[in-house]
């Protein structure tokens, strides 16, 4: 990319302004003095801060980071583990894990393999207690699967829904039939069912799990939207569309939740989840919300419990594992350890190396005053 | 236009009838019309794309394009890079298409000039571009010559015309044009349209000096020369009008044939960053190879089983495919390791510095209205690594001006002027002038300070009226008297033209002249002397004289000439007033004055006519008439009587001793390379300080053969040797010198030492097996000074160093003898004085005077290096930082080559959201002030040594990219893996993101050393810029519209609403920044660069105003003469921080100068002791002082 600005072949021999005073009669410009502005900005003048790094300034800098860091890192350390977190890893890989049997099963497995697995909470979780499922070696981050969707049809957009995009390929179209919602993301659908019951006394009581409320807003309203017809009818609507369910799924979009219209088709809150890809192999996502209901009670007592699997989400093929989590939350989220005792380490490095710092400073530190300037 | 861009087959000869089209038709030759401009509308765009496109960059982009299009391997959407790559051609393209509208301009403006072509008879105005070969144009007094022609008649008598070559050439004396005598008697229009002559000549050619052709005309044959040529391009002067035939028209004129294409230039720092980008690919290669084995092992292992959810792709049937085609994905991706911008904006700093060159108000000379220009763009930062200076020495280090400024006149020296004190005044304190408005003929341009002259030549002192008559009697000078009393003298060199200008104010005003008079006007008197012989000057003589016979009838010889001739051939009868008289001469000499003797001799009438008698006879002699001659003028010029002596100041250039020492501290070498003759380069040496007494010694290597100045450097050689010798470590020295020849000789040295070398000389030592030896000898003086060299020689002495020294040269000239060597060097400067502009046009910087140069190199060739190493170094880690995230994150990703980052965020990466802070940063950073630039002239050095951006600072950019592209993954890492916070892909890349563009924001407000206002608003401006389009990409709105596109609606806000995600950010910012404040904070503290200390000091200074106005005294000292700069080199920085008057410190230093200049005149009168030619052994090579 050469710029050479001034590539002007100087045709004649003429000086590019008035230069040869004697330039016949063809110079032109007379009268503009080529004298350059005299402003700060031509002149490199402008005024300006210039920070140099002295003790004054950064020894002191990297105390206050130290004496910051280090409090916030003790908080977060402090409400991470206020955190209660209950995982049971529910695969089956085991031999002696209930869910063993369920190991080898495929999608659409008729009747659905069904297991329960029996747990004990220690200690009550006092607050609003939110319910994953977590996968582990599974690549909802990979390239191709992050892109095979078509988000122009899970916005509702009737002609995408005809004629699905081509990222959605292999899983565009079925017998002919466009995919409704198209690609490999929406067709890898987690599909197990998992409930939940409080074991008091051998009587199985079961624990409300809220459906709704799992998705981000924007996602809900703004990003997933079902296609509209003449009628509010979702099933005739899709089925007017001539589309057809994803390969792997049992039962077309429009009846993920034919209790709940809010909640069915594109706009389905486990759909949506799903849809919103990891950023790892190793993930959760949110199944479901235990609200608390009771002031007085925790949301789950210390006890017994007992989870029911409807075990149709193969993923021992691939090494996959699949768990369900149980936790509280706060102010920062989930439990996450990492973070506070990152905060601590940091701000203890920063503090020990604002000590080392003056240190040398004091010892070896060379003081520059206006003498010393070497010439 | 489309006619000129005809291809011709070569021509062999050219066959040109005047006055005849038809005839010359056939031949098809090109017309005068010129065309420099590359495209038209219609051709623009292709052909301004075909270039573009043979750059590597663009070219590599474009096939990122196509990869990016095959659905299989595109990882990233094909407007990440055609964003960039359009924006980088429409900048080009726009660049491109100005330059070459006003090249169209300047053509047509050059293509419609009129001239006056003769047509069937009658004189017709014509545009250049359809003037024709074969036409008779008429050209007339002050116009361009609109194309190569064959003088056919002028206006002046025997057909002569006057032309000046300055455009051509750059010489500004006037050369004579004769037109061939047989066309010469065309003088009327109707004789010139029946002029049917046919030329036959050489082919178009590039030689200005040499034309062979001939004229057949009437069934004779003519000759012709390059003496009967016009070219285009000079000018007509003194010449009321002539007739020409255009022999050459337009391209093939000698002026077009000679404006080559220059070569293109690079600096060093570009050569570094090609190899460096070449490696960086080298490294995208491997990166690329580990991902894609990555890839190949992954889709094996893990890939083949998870195809129930996620099927390979329709045409990869295997893991090795799939790794392959993931190598290609994975290149596109990390192909933002050199981004496209990183050329672009390279181009845009160094634009924008070369702006500031010529916007600097600094480095305007308002006499001559020029301000320094940057006519490449692409060499600034070199500016910053000069390490040798070649320097012409006439119009470049002096003015070319010969100024009258002292005598001795009969044993009294006139032209110091005395204070109160009796001490001598320095030149900036000297009162008012002598007024000369007695003197109505006087020159008023003249000035000289010491009255007491023009009293004595009013009290009629004799000596004093005959020391002027001689003046204006003896010279060949021409007068011109255009109106009563206004005298012009054309001189035939300066020098001269001083002498006799400085009679004329005296009121012995040469007036006219004829070839037997001279008419000078005695203190108001017309006399008319009868001029009886000139015994013209000539190189072995030295001297010139007048024989003339004054209105009483006595005969009398004006002799002048060098000291070291005349000297020997006076009367011995006045011994004492020789020896005062030589004290004077050593005394001017000493001061850098060049200096002449005047004496003469009565001669009686008969001895005359005898002796004129014999001259007429030996002129008119066969055999051996210039021995005759010679002979008979050293019989007459003998026994002269001493008159005085001149001294002649050959004017410096402002400043020009100050730039020389300022520039010797910074560590840059100068070497003058002169075609003057070698006592007036060693004069001008010892008056610019080049040489100084405090040098152990000056070689001068004169020798005729190659084997004496092998001898002569050997000798040079041993004797710098043996005195660092015996300094003391010479054991170690010794060692050194076994061990590695060429750079350890230079750091033994430990005295200043000094060359001169002339031109005969240096012809040997630029022989392939010496030119080492010249090489080293040379570099390991302080000062080197190569005089009678021609062009060609200079450009070879560059090549010469820049072969083997590996260092940056800087070439400064003005004239086109210097242009070989400003093309050769690294950056050629081009002084825009008074030799024409050749030297400019080939030039990479120009400006107007010598002492520019100090603020070229040390002011803005520092920052531009400067600026260019610190963009270059956050360049790179921006990077790194940038691209080695999605390394990382392959790991993690199955190797499938999905971005960390959403994919705008990429393609604007670089272009938006971290483009202007790095650019201000290059354009207006500065370290220190301009004023401490020059104060401290060892700032200069790291640029010399290249210590801001090498290989070394480059990997630490790297690994600190590195370095922080693993924070910048990992600690996300950490807090997302496996939590229940949005765990998601999409809150991942806005928290990995936002997280680079604060970090790397960080770390340009750390790198900025400067901040201006506009530094401000880019940084902050950056930041808004980003938040802005992230919300604006995650918007509602913008999803709507274009679902597919904008898959992250609404993830902006919800993630960054987590206070976790801004934890994060913080976390990574402190873990990225934090080692790098730590460890730039030690190197200050422990290790401090003088820069650091000066910064340092400024701010202190800052803080403590009185000291500040104390200092700011100091650094404005520079006023010409004071001679502060002129001192010990070492000693420099100690006498500003001392403060010492600067007075004091210059009167020590004259005396100093004194004693330098007497011993050099003391050299000279020992040998002139000798062989009086020692002096000048190239004997007939000589010339009279240049013009």
């Amino acid at each position: 990319m050469a710029v050479n600005y001034n590539a002007k072949e100087e045709a004649d021999g003429h000086p590019s302004g008035g230069v040869g005073a004697a330039g016949g009669g063809a110079a032109g410009g007379v009268g503009k003095s080529r004298k350059p502005d005299n402003t700060a900005f031509k002149q490199q003048r402008l005024p300006a801060w210039q920070p140099i790094l002295t003790a004054g300034t950064v020894l002191p800098a990297f105390f206050i980071i130290g004496l910051i860091f280090i409090p916030i890192g003790i908080g977060i350390f402090v409400t991470s583990n206020n955190i209660r977190e209950y995982e049971i890893d529910y695969t089956g890989t085991d031999s002696s894990s209930p869910c063993n049997k369920c190991l080898n099963v495929s999608w659409n497995s008729t009747p659905p393999c069904t297991c329960t697995i029996n747990f004990t909470l220690d200690r009550p979780f006092e607050t609003n207690v939110f319910m994953y499922y977590g996968l582990s070696n599974f690549y909802q981050n990979h390239r191709r699967y992050v892109k095979s969707r078509d988000d122009s049809q899970l916005n509702g957009d009737n002609s995408s829904l005809i004629n699905p995009s081509k990222e959605c390929e292999p899983y565009r179209t079925s017998d002919n039939k466009p995919i409704a919602p198209c690609g490999a993301i929406a067709n890898s659908m987690f599909n197990d069912t998992l409930e939940l019951f409080r074991i008091d006394n051998d009587t199985r009581i079961s624990i409300p799990l809220n459906k709704k409320g799992i998705a981000w807003w924007t996602d809900k309203n703004v990003k997933f939207r079902n296609p509209s017809g003449h009628t509010n009818n979702l099933t005739a609507i899709f089925q007017a569309l001539d589309t057809t369910k994803p390969v792997n799924w049992p039962q077309p979009v429009y009846m993920l939740d034919t209790l709940e219209p809010d909640n069915n088709g594109f706009i389905n809150e486990d759909f949506i989840v799903w849809m919103r890809t990891a950023a790892l192999p190793t993930f959760r996502k949110l199944y479901r919300l235990i609200e608390k209901r009771d002031s007085l009670q925790p949301t789950l007592q210390a006890g017994t419990y007992s989870l029911d699997i409807t075990y149709n989400y193969p993923v021992h093929s691939f090494d996959g594992r699949k768990r369900m989590i149980l936790s509280t939350i706060s102010w920062m989220g989930g439990k996450n350890p990492f973070l506070g005792i990152a905060y601590i380490t940091v701000g203890s490095i920063c503090f020990f190396l604002g000590v080392v710092l003056l240190v040398i400073h004091h010892k070896y530190g060379n003081r520059n005053t206006s003498a010393d300037i070497p010439n | 236009m489309e006619l000129c861009a005809k291809k011709h087959p070569p021509e062999e000869e050219r066959r040109v009838r005047a006055n005849a089209r038809e005839y010359n038709e056939k031949f098809q030759y090109a017309s005068n019309c010129i065309k420099t401009s590359k495209y038209n509308v219609l051709t623009f765009l292709p052909v301004n794309l075909f270039e573009q496109f043979q750059e590597v960059a663009n070219t590599y982009f474009l096939f990122l394009l196509i990869l990016q299009l095959i659905p299989q391997i595109s990882s990233l959407s094909w407007f990440t890079t055609i964003v960039p790559l359009v924006l980088v051609l429409t900048i080009t393209a726009v660049k491109d298409a100005t330059d070459d509208y006003f090249r169209h301009k300047s053509d047509n403006q050059v293509n419609n000039r009129q001239s006056q072509v003769l047509i069937n008879g009658s004189l017709q105005q014509e545009q250049w571009m359809n003037v024709r070969v074969g036409d008779i144009i008429k050209l007339e007094n002050n116009q361009f010559v609109a194309a190569d022609l064959l003088l056919l008649s002028s206006s002046e008598p025997h057909g002569l015309c006057y032309i000046e070559t300055a455009e051509l050439d750059g010489e500004t004396n006037m050369k004579v044009r004769q037109a061939s005598p047989v066309t010469s008697v065309l003088g009327d229009i109707s004789r010139l349209a029946q002029f049917d002559g046919e030329v036959i000549c050489e082919p178009p050619n590039n030689k200005l000096d040499k034309f062979s052709g001939t004229l057949y005309w009437k069934e004779n044959k003519y000759p012709l020369s390059n003496q009967n040529m016009l070219l285009r391009g000079c000018m007509l002067r003194n010449t009321e009008c002539c007739f020409g035939l255009v022999i050459f028209a337009g391209p093939d004129t000698k002026l077009m044939q000679n404006s080559g294409r220059t070569k293109f230039k690079r600096t060093s720092i570009d050569r570094l960053m090609n190899t460096l980008v070449l490696w960086i690919f080298g490294f995208l290669v491997c990166m690329g190879v580990i991902l894609a084995i990555g890839n190949g092992i992954w889709e094996y292992e893990v890939g083949a089983c998870f195809q129930i959810y996620l099927p390979w792709d329709a045409a990869v049937d295997s893991a090795f495919f799939s790794g392959f085609l993931s190598f290609w994905s994975y290149i596109i991706i990390l192909n933002t390791v050199v981004p496209i911008s990183l050329y672009v904006s390279v181009e845009v700093i160094r634009l924008g510095h070369s702006y500031f060159i010529n916007w600097d108000k600094k480095m305007y000379c308002a006499q001559r209205q020029t301000p320094a220009e940057a006519r490449t763009t692409t060499l600034n930062e070199e500016l910053g690594q000069v390490e040798y200076i070649f320097s012409d020495k006439t119009g470049t280090l002096t003015q070319n001006i010969m100024v009258f400024s002292k005598c001795s006149i009969h044993g009294r020296s006139y032209g110091d002027v005395l204070d109160v004190l009796g001490h001598k005044a320095e030149l900036g304190e000297r009162t008012e002038p002598v007024d000369f408005s007695f003197n109505p003929l006087a020159d008023p341009r003249f000035r000289f300070w010491d009255a007491s002259l023009l009293e004595a030549v009013k009290l009629g002192d004799p000596h004093v009226h005959e020391f002027f008559r001689l003046l204006s009697l003896c010279h060949t000078v021409m007068s011109e008297e255009k109106s009563e009393g206004e005298l012009y003298y054309k001189a035939q060199s300066p020098d001269e033209g001083a002498l006799v200008t400085a009679a004329r104010n005296f009121s012995f005003v040469f007036r006219s002249r004829t070839p037997k008079t001279i008419t000078v006007h005695e203190l108001g008197q017309a006399v008319t002397y009868q001029l009886l012989a000139i015994l013209d000057f000539n190189n072995v003589r030295k001297r010139m004289s007048v024989i003339v016979r004054s209105p009483e009838g006595r005969i009398r010889l004006y002799c002048k000439g060098a000291d070291t001739i005349l000297l020997e051939r006076l009367h011995p009868a006045h011994h004492e007033l020789l020896n005062v008289t030589t004290d004077h001469l050593n005394e001017y000499a000493a001061e850098g004055l060049r200096t002449l003797v005047l004496a003469y001799k009565d001669l009686e009438d008969g001895y005359y006519e005898d002796w004129a008698e014999q001259l007429l006879r030996a002129s008119t002699a066969l055999e051996g008439r210039e021995d005759r001659l010679a002979h008979l003028y050293e019989e007459v010029e003998r026994d002269m009587m001493l008159l005085g002596a001149t001294a002649i100041e050959d004017k410096l250039q402002q400043g020009v001793p100050e730039t020389i020492a300022i520039l010797t501290l910074a560590n840059i070498k100068i070497w003058v390379l002169t075609g003057d003759k070698q006592e007036t380069a060693v004069n001008i040496g010892y008056s610019c300080k080049m040489l100084t007494d405090d040098m152990t010694e000056v070689f001068i290597v004169t020798g005729h053969t190659v084997l004496e100045v092998r001898e002569e450097l050997r000798k040079a050689r041993e004797k710098m040797m043996d005195s660092s010798r015996s300094m003391g470590n010479g054991f170690s020295c010794q060692e050194k010198l076994s061990s590695s020849g060429l750079s350890s000789v230079l750091e033994a040295i430990a005295g200043e030492y000094a060359l001169v070398i002339n031109g005969h000389s240096l012809a040997h030592a630029l022989e392939a097996d010496m030119e080492l030896e010249f090489l080293e000898t040379a570099c390991a003086c302080k000062a080197v000074i190569c005089c009678r060299v021609t062009p060609l020689q200079k450009a070879q002495v560059v090549e010469l160093v820049k072969k083997y020294k590996k260092a940056v040269t800087l070439a400064i000239g003005d004239g086109a003898n210097d242009v070989s060597m400003i093309k050769t060097a690294h950056i050629g400067v081009g002084i825009s004085g008074q030799e024409g502009i050749q030297a400019v046009l080939a030039s990479d910087y120009s400006f107007s005077q010598f002492k520019f140069l100090q603020r070229l190199l040390l002011v803005h060739g520092r920052w531009s290096y400067l600026r260019m190493c610190k963009f270059l170094c956050y360049f790179f880690y921006k990077n790194f930082a940038f691209t080695m995230v999605h390394f990382w994150f392959g790991f993690f990703c199955g190797f499938s080559a999905q971005t960390v980052y959403d994919q705008y965020f990429i393609t604007l990466y670089n272009i938006v959201y971290t483009s202007l802070p790095v650019l201000a940063m290059g354009v207006f950073d500065q370290d220190v002030t301009e004023q401490r630039s020059m104060e401290y002239p060892k700032l200069y050095e790291p640029g010399q040594l290249n210590l801001l951006f090498n290989k070394r600072e480059f990997f630490i950019c790297i690994a600190q990219g590195i370095y922080t592209s693993v924070l910048l993954f990992f600690l996300p890492y950490g807090v997302f893996a496996d939590t229940a916070l949005g765990a998601d892909y999409q809150s991942f890349a806005v928290t990995v993101a936002t997280s680079l563009v604060i970090v790397v924001s960080v770390q340009i407000g750390l790198d900025t050393g400067f901040w201006t206002a506009i530094n401000h608003f880019f940084i902050w401006g950056s930041l808004a810029v980003y938040f802005a389009i992230l919300f604006a990409m995650h918007s509602n709105g913008l999803f709507q519209m274009f679902p597919n596109q904008f898959r992250f609606v609404g993830n902006a806000q919800n993630t960054l609403a987590q206070p976790t995600v801004w934890l994060t950010i913080t976390l990574t910012t402190v873990v990225c920044i934090m080692p790098v404040v730590a460890f730039r904070f030690l190197k200050l503290d422990l290790k401090p660069e003088l820069s650091d200390t000066v910064r340092y000091t400024q701010l202190v200074r800052k803080k403590q105003r009185a000291q500040h106005r104390y200092l700011r005294r100091v650094g404005r000292a520079g006023s010409r003469r004071s001679g502060y700069a002129f001192s010990h080199q070492e000693g420099f920085g100690e006498l500003i921080m001392s403060g010492k008057n600067m007075r004091l410190s210059s009167l020590a230093l004259s005396s100093f100068a004194t004693r330098s200049g007497s011993s050099w005149i003391e050299t000279l009168r020992k040998k002139k002791g000798g062989d009086s030619n020692a002096n000048s052994p190239s004997g007939g090579a000589d010339k009279p002082l240049k013009v």
